[in-house]
């Protein structure tokens, strides 16, 4: 009679690790596994013997921190970060004050239409940002242009989109129009979630639905507006296809416009993989040192607050 | 979507000219929310409106017609589309269809298993294991490309459908939203009962909780499915045979050849439209007993 009723609780104790094992398999061999031999290439480089030739001439040795040293200095490394900042700057706040502020809209009493504007703001996110970017740099090419059209037959100036300062806005533009529905929906359902009884002692206060959205609604929502700004900082330092994809369209795009490009360009074009992996390992590391260290200035508020 | 887009916004359009008549109107319309929540919606369907009418533009017509006046090619253009290179822009159509559908349906799976495991046990490990897998979230694709592409290139299978498919089954996301389905969908007193009955763990999770967590699958399967579909980093770095190319890869090198003649703007468009059409028909059909707000995360409760 012990038997089973043993066999059962070894069975109960085993199961979650036998259910979690697909997924730390999978772990392992495309997420561990490869962070770990980035790191390892980082610290090598190819020593060439001679003239070059032959089968034991070209030999992997350890380089300690030449490849870092090398990636730090590196003025395309170091330009394709500044440009990162400057899209940045542009794409996140731009971005998370539209979704916050179409999140509150939808969210206000006697608003018409929501539902079809909601999965109209809601429709960029289920196109793939390559279709994106080209659909936009087609908008931005003054012979296909309707904007260019309408610039000229008013007879204003026409810019070049695809050039100079323009081309960030160009660039943020598609992040911006990509990105806003899904974070609006994030906001949007924490809004939902707020009970209705905050908002009556407010509205008997007589505050008018301005104040109540400033002093009572974003507050409330302050957690999702952190998750939200935590998934734009990552996605802004990762940008990769959308510059990619504008570049047939101008020349003003440099095939290491951003830092991921770079990586990119110095593992396939160049073919330098020790490169490579150590300019990978430094976006990671900074992705992981901003990313955290915002969580955690974004915790430290949080427990100020609740302790005030 | 655009017919629907204009059938629906037009009496919205015939609203707004109403502000004229006073406060009756402005005390049943909150006016401030909804101008801006179309504006948005225009902001939105912009750009897919301009490319539902660029593709029916012949490639004379795309340069020479206001760009929002409908042209008559239509037909030509995706005939033009799909003897391009002997179809191969519906075997990049098919191959997307196979990454992302069967690619999200393992992820679907293997987040399932994962979620209900850390959300109804406890055992030794469960936070660091769940702490672990969330933080393939802040791995940049292109740092683990490289070396993936490295290994895949050693295991020889570069250049396979395989090596686009395997990287993408593990999704961090879906386990972080199959978990917290779980934990709410499914009591643990019902797993218990089920143990009294001498039901296997394994039982009790395919038999009695699975289909108590199909609303919440259903979003980890929609969200892996336009991330695997609207991937173009990982197929990009992989592939080099265009008759494996998912459509973002093939798009890409189509607007790569035809930046020098203007002659191929119109096989972009086109494609670029017809690309745009399943996911879009996808949302469309699910929203039907779908929600938009159980992507981020939200349970009824």
């Amino acid at each position: 009679m012990t038997t089973p009723a043993h066999r059962r609780s070894y069975g109960v104790k085993g199961a979650p690790y036998a259910f979690l094992l697909p997924a730390t398999i999978l772990f392992c061999l495309f997420f561990a596994l490869p962070i770990g031999y980035a790191l390892w290439l980082s610290f090598r480089k190819v020593h060439v013997s001679g003239l070059g030739l032959g089968s034991g001439a070209r030999q992997e040795v350890w380089a300690g921190f030449q490849n870092y040293t090398a990636a730090l200095t590196d003025d395309e490394l170091l330009g394709g970060a500044l440009h990162v900042l400057g899209y940045g700057c542009i794409v996140v706040p731009v971005m998370l004050g539209l979704a916050l502020l179409f999140a509150l809209m939808l969210d206000a009493d006697k608003v018409r239409l929501a539902p079809f504007t909601r999965l109209a703001i809601f429709l960029p996110y289920a196109i793939p940002g390559v279709v994106a970017a080209l659909l936009w740099g087609f908008l931005y090419l003054p012979d296909v242009s309707p904007f260019y059209f309408v610039l000229a037959k008013l007879g204003l100036p026409q810019p070049d989109l695809l050039d100079g300062g323009p081309l960030y806005l160009a660039l943020s533009n598609i992040a911006v129009w990509g990105g806003t529905g899904f974070n609006m929906i994030v906001i949007y359902t924490a809004l939902q979630a707020i009970p209705a009884e905050v908002y009556e002692a407010a509205e008997l206060d007589g505050a008018t639905p301005l104040q109540i959205a400033l002093r009572i609604k974003i507050p409330m929502v302050a957690p999702s507006l952190v998750l939200t700004f935590f998934f734009s900082i990552i996605a802004t330092l990762q940008v990769y296809n959308e510059p990619t994809t504008l570049k047939p369209l101008t020349n003003s795009l440099p095939t290491t416009w951003s830092p991921l490009m770079k990586v990119y360009q110095d593992a396939f074009g160049k073919g330098d993989i020790y490169a490579a992996a150590a300019e990978a390992t430094l976006i990671a590391f900074v992705t992981l040192v901003l990313s955290f260290g915002f969580l955690r200035a974004a915790n430290r508020r949080n427990k100020q607050e609740a302790a005030r | 979507m655009s017919s629907l887009a204009v059938r629906k916004a037009a009496p919205a359009a015939g609203t707004t000219p109403g502000t004229a008549q006073g406060p009756p109107l402005h005390r049943r319309i909150a006016l401030v929310p909804t101008v801006t929540l179309l504006l948005g919606a225009l902001y939105c369907l912009l750009p897919v409106a301009w490319v539902v009418i660029a593709s029916t533009k012949s490639g004379h017509e795309l340069f020479s017609t206001f760009t929002f006046l409908p042209g008559s090619g239509f037909t030509d253009n995706v005939k033009e589309l799909s003897t391009y290179r002997d179809g191969v822009y519906w075997k990049w159509m098919g191959n997307s269809a196979l990454y992302a559908g069967l690619g999200a349906l393992l992820s679907t799976a293997v987040s399932a298993v994962s979620g209900y495991a850390l959300a109804i046990y406890r055992f030794r490990g469960r936070e660091t294991l769940f702490n672990l897998l969330l933080a393939g979230v802040l791995m940049p694709p292109v740092i683990l490309a490289v070396p993936q592409y490295l290994l895949m290139a050693k295991a020889d299978l570069t250049g396979s459908q395989l090596s686009v498919l395997l990287p993408q089954i593990l999704a961090p996301y879906g386990v972080y939203l199959a978990r917290i389905y779980a934990a709410a969908a499914v009591p643990s007193d019902v797993v218990e009962a089920g143990r009294m009955d001498g039901a296997s763990e394994w039982r009790i999770f395919t038999r009695i909780a699975l289909p108590m967590m199909v609303p919440g699958l259903v979003t980890v399967f929609l969200f892996q499915f336009v991330a695997v579909w609207n991937n173009f980093l990982l197929p990009y770095i992989m592939l080099s045979d265009d008759e494996k190319f998912p459509l973002t890869v093939g798009l890409y090198t189509l607007l790569e050849q035809g930046s020098n003649t203007p002659a191929l703007y119109t096989l972009v468009i086109t494609g670029a439209f017809l690309a745009v059409l399943p996911l879009i028909a996808l949302f469309l059909v699910v929203q039907r007993f779908w929600s938009l707000d159980l992507l981020s995360g939200a349970v009824k409760s």
